[in-house]
């Protein structure tokens, strides 16, 4: 691993040198919200954030993607056939993403990119991005990183890590694409140990900030019926109100909706976030509905995220502790809380009358 | 805001001690500062989870909708008013709920106290009197209440419950001499094209996470136009025209039934200010209907009935 350093000042004009050979994406401010969006201008760029209100999954998984089109027209060659949608997946950087939401590419990684099963367009879009992190050196009181596997300059899905020292960037350089990076931009300097030291000295003392918890423990040993029949649903699911926020702010929610839409003679296959908060989402063409009510909604997604992702996949929660669903839940909907009462549940599993 | 609780507390042990509610609806502290949870209280011996402050902005009717117990709840002026509108469509009987009138002096924005904060995180923020006191790493600063309240709450006129079994405090002076449709004409002087644009701006980064209406205490269709799948009556991605149908549809669809309660802006986590679009319909049923939503259960809806005298000039 290389560790190298360039000073603040730089930065912009190693930005500007990046847009050469990537499309830059980066944390930009727009009123109160600070969201990923392309770069135009490298002035834009605002490192300042603690959390983005959107977490960059929908660099990978946009919320609408086009997957295919195809014409409508009966009396031509191609009516009805899919063609793959085109894309630009030319090289991609994204400046100043935080280590949580590195580490939740890597979770959803485990669901899009196995032995068996390939998502195109996931795929592509993971191998052609560079992922430039800014460690956070102050991080939300709701943040809880530090217990689910990761941590404020966890460099777990980077490329290079970037810790900010007053004037300077330490820039650890972690991936064969982080190295091609660093010599597109062409400006950095090998960094001298006592940067590296007072680095160091800054990330601890991030990773202390933390003081919010969870434990995680027992989830992987507790029966999954018994946790699915505990009493405590009922008191959990109350004051939910079934939004979408929590999946569609959350790093790791990966849930779409394929949808088919024309507009004259052409016509486009899409998909399109969706969530398991939403009484449509498990809507059967019988009419039934598996999870009709919101007690089994609320149920599935922590579920998902603390139980049947952990047995399934053997990497942990399916959560990075980045707060999201904590701070913007309109009623209060705490997955640190929820995930307590699961992990000491003590129950047996319910008996079938 | 300690007098309202422990007058709730004891009103919740009582109802449930002498039997005469099943279950009470009200609110308990949350798990970080300026939000409040809804709760449902049924022993009397857990009233002490029940709670009151400046950030009760939930509107508790939203949870009433179709229950068949006898229950409780706390309700502020808005939330009264959103009761009586439940019982006019009949989502539930006034005969079954004991409500317990919290008179409201406004509801805190909590991103108005992120916004007067400067970037710096409120750790933990109380009240006393017309101040809020926020804490923070290395910080305390006192806000003046008045200059952080809800958009909707700085304009409400009907800040005491309109029906209640009981109150939980002492009435509050209503507010006078407010203008409460600024920002409606604004929104009236433009021209059609320009109208249009607004409103496109106005939802450009809404995510379609529905959170404003099932927020909404108005909001309790079986299923929503946006969840009809046989046939689909609206897209599902995020193309500026569906988006902008939905918010369009679902503002209609409360017209002279909305009491401006914020409950949808209160939720939207993308800061829309979605009240734009009810609040106009709600200028709108007052000037041709000289009606205001749940003010009273004496009379229906005015796009409930039908009278010869309707006022029709707005069809061309």
């Amino acid at each position: 691993m290389k560790l190298l350093k360039i000073s603040k000042k730089d930065f912009s004009d190693v930005l500007n040198r990046l847009k050469d050979s990537y499309r830059l994406y980066g944390p930009v401010r727009k009123g109160n919200i600070v969201d990923f969006a392309p770069i135009e201008d490298v002035s834009d760029i605002d490192l300042s954030f603690q959390n983005s209100r959107l977490s960059p999954k929908s660099l990978f998984l946009p919320q609408s993607e086009r997957m295919f089109e195809y014409g409508l027209d009966p009396a031509g060659d191609e009516a009805h056939i899919l063609k793959e949608a085109s894309k630009d997946y030319s090289p991609k950087a994204v400046i100043g993403i935080r280590p949580c939401d590195a580490k939740a590419l890597e979770l959803v990684d485990a669901n899009f990119d196995t032995p068996e099963f390939r998502d195109p367009w996931w795929v592509k879009a993971r191998e052609t991005t560079t992922l430039v992190g800014l460690g956070c050196t102050s991080p939300c009181s709701t943040c809880f990183c530090t217990t689910v596997g990761g941590g404020p300059f966890d460099d777990a899905g980077l490329d290079v890590l970037l810790t900010e020292i007053n004037d300077a960037f330490l820039a650890r350089v972690l991936t064969e694409k982080g190295e091609k990076l660093i010599k597109a931009a062409n400006t950095f300097e090998p960094a001298e140990e006592e940067l590296v030291q007072k680095a160091t000295a800054i990330e601890q003392e991030a990773a202390g900030k933390i003081v919010s918890k969870v434990d995680t423990s027992r989830l992987a040993e507790i029966d999954t019926l018994a946790l699915h029949g505990a009493d405590f649903w009922e008191d959990v699911q109350f004051a939910c109100i079934n939004c979408g926020i929590c999946t569609y702010l959350c790093p790791t929610c990966w849930c779409f909706d394929i949808q088919d839409e024309t507009h004259g003679r052409v016509g486009c296959r899409m998909r399109n976030w969706d969530s398991c908060m939403f009484p449509l989402f498990t809507l059967h063409a019988s009419g039934h509905n598996p999870r009709g009510q919101k007690i089994q909604r609320v149920r599935q997604r922590f579920m998902h995220k603390l139980k049947y992702y952990v047995d399934t996949y053997k990497m942990g929660v399916a959560c990075v502790g980045c707060g999201r669903c904590v701070q913007h839940c309109p009623v209060n909907i705490d997955i640190r809380q929820v995930c307590r009462l699961m992990n000491e549940y003590e129950g047996k599993v319910p008996k079938v009358s | 805001m300690i007098a309202n609780t422990k007058r709730i507390r004891e009103t919740a042990k009582r109802l449930l001690r002498e039997d005469i509610v099943d279950a009470v609806l009200g609110f308990k502290q949350g798990t970080v500062p300026m939000i409040c949870q809804p709760v449902l209280v049924t022993r009397p011996e857990d009233v002490d989870v029940l709670y009151w402050d400046s950030f009760c902005g939930v509107n508790l009717a939203n949870y009433l909708s179709k229950r068949k117990d006898r229950i409780a709840v706390v309700a502020k002026g808005c939330d009264a008013r959103n009761i009586v509108v439940h019982t006019l469509e009949n989502q539930i009987k006034r005969d079954q709920i004991f409500i317990m009138g919290v008179p409201c002096k406004g509801m805190v924005d909590p991103r108005k106290v992120r916004l007067a904060l400067k970037e710096r995180e409120p750790l933990e923020v109380t009240e006393d009197g017309d101040k809020i006191v926020v804490m923070g790493e290395g910080f305390e600063t006192s806000l003046s209440k008045a200059d952080l309240l809800q958009d909707n709450c700085a304009i409400c006129i009907h800040r005491n419950p309109v029906i209640y079994d009981e109150l939980m405090g002492e009435p509050v002076p209503e507010q006078e001499g407010i203008d409460r449709y600024a920002d409606e004409r604004k929104l009236e002087a433009m021209s059609a094209d320009e109208r249009s644009r607004h409103f496109q701006d106005l939802v450009a980064t809404c995510i379609r996470c529905y959170a404003c209406r099932d927020a909404c205490p108005l909001c309790y269709c079986p299923t929503c136009f946006v969840d009809e799948s046989r046939p689909q009556w609206l897209g599902k991605s995020i193309d500026p025209t569906d988006t902008l149908t939905f918010h369009l549809l679902r503002a209609f669809h409360c017209a002279g039934r909305c009491t401006d309660c914020g409950a949808c802006e209160r939720a939207c986590p993308m800061d829309i200010k979605v009240r734009q679009f009810t609040k106009k319909l709600e200028k709108d049923v007052l000037e041709l209907y000289d009606y205001e939503a749940g003010m009273t259960e004496e009379t229906r809806p005015p796009l409930d009935v039908y009278q010869p005298d309707d006022p029709g000039d707005f069809i061309e």
